[in-house]
């Protein structure tokens, strides 16, 4: 069979904006996200169900606390730190709260460096943003041995008040911290990706065909600024209340 | 908003510099509220707005939603509204439970 000859007989359609632009963009017949690449659709897709699962643990904290007859433990006593026989309410969430943000402050400058190609910066700054990211994850472990070896608080109870704190605090702060983990990791591998130009040389990666690109920086971000943006509510609604 | 970008979002540093600041800013408006033991609504409302103004700050620019098609953004930001009735179903039961439990534990008064 011979093969039909490539003309060029139209353009793109224009990306009409506003209401219209989300109706033409869903009726489209094509992919409903336009300039958006395929991978960040997905994570974006991915953070919307991570968002329905934090946000179910802390409905249901919401729900046990409002239901429970016990006086409940008072974070700002509880997570309060002793400095020079002085005792400051919630330092060390307030430290973790800064620790996070910085974080996510380096991480969105890394992807600016990655639009740029800029290899050494974006790598330094990956490496920053992992750095504090399991510094987080230390005072993490260090609240929780505090809490658990000093204070006794178990998840089915403590000496403090309500049994549902334990619950609470484990189930949310440990989710959390794992995605801090997570995150860690994930971090360390698109800084070694940086860092051996296989974003430059399109090299495909690990369990993919898929050419290696500066946007898997920005795909890592959203990941990592979202794991920010629940500890921004954690810290609202279990810390402040 | 959606302007052609040749590749990926690209925007100065500095808009990311001041919402870092910012975010240090907020945050540190929400510790305050806990260290002056601000109570009752004040203390809600001020959590709530600097809760909401920190996660929007980080969505919008950290995460470029502002700069993201309309189909996008409502595509993700439209079903976390249906959390409002899950969050209203909580609290009606948390009530719900609250009540019965006094019942139950203080039979006396009832």
């Amino acid at each position: 069979m011979t093969q039909a000859i490539r003309t060029n007989t139209g353009q793109a359609l224009p990306l009409p904006e506003g209401i219209q632009g989300i109706v033409a963009d869903w009726s489209s017949d094509q992919r409903a996200f336009k300039n958006v690449p395929w991978g960040k659709a997905m994570m974006w897709i991915f953070l919307l169900s991570d968002t329905f699962i934090f946000s179910s643990f802390l409905i249901s904290y919401m729900t046990v606390r409002m239901s429970t007859t016990d006086p409940w433990p008072n974070p700002s006593e509880v997570f309060g730190l002793t400095l020079f026989g002085k005792s400051i309410p919630l330092l060390l969430i307030a430290i973790m709260t800064f620790v996070l943000i910085s974080s996510s402050g380096t991480m969105a400058m890394a992807v600016k460096f990655g639009y740029e190609k800029n290899r050494k910066m974006t790598f330094i700054l990956l490496l920053c943003t992992a750095a504090l990211g399991a510094t987080f994850v230390g005072m993490q472990a260090f609240e929780w041995t505090k809490l658990i070896v000093h204070e006794g608080i178990r998840p089915w109870g403590n000496p403090l008040g309500a049994a549902q704190f334990g619950a609470a605090f484990f189930m949310i702060t440990g989710f959390h911290g794992t995605h801090v983990s997570i995150g860690v990791i994930f971090l360390l591998i698109v800084a070694t990706k940086v860092i051996r130009g296989d974003l430059d040389h399109e090299r495909p990666g690990f369990m993919t065909g898929r050419k290696g690109k500066y946007e898997i920086v920005e795909i890592m971000g959203l990941y990592w600024h979202f794991v920010d943006l629940v500890w921004v509510f954690i810290f609202a609604v279990f810390y402040l209340w | 908003m959606a302007q052609a970008h040749v590749e990926g979002q690209q925007h100065p540093i500095g808009i990311y510099l001041k919402i870092w600041g910012l975010l240090f800013v907020l945050s540190t408006a929400s510790y305050l509220v806990d260290y002056f033991h601000f109570q009752g609504y004040l203390r809600w409302f001020l959590i709530i707005v600097f809760m909401l103004l920190k996660a929007g700050l980080i969505v919008a620019v950290f995460m470029h939603m502002l700069w993201e098609r309309l189909a996008m953004v409502y595509a993700i930001l439209v079903p976390t509204l249906l959390l409002m009735v899950l969050l209203g179903i909580g609290a009606l039961e948390a009530d719900y439970t609250f009540f019965t439990r006094g019942v139950f534990f203080l039979k006396g008064l009832f």
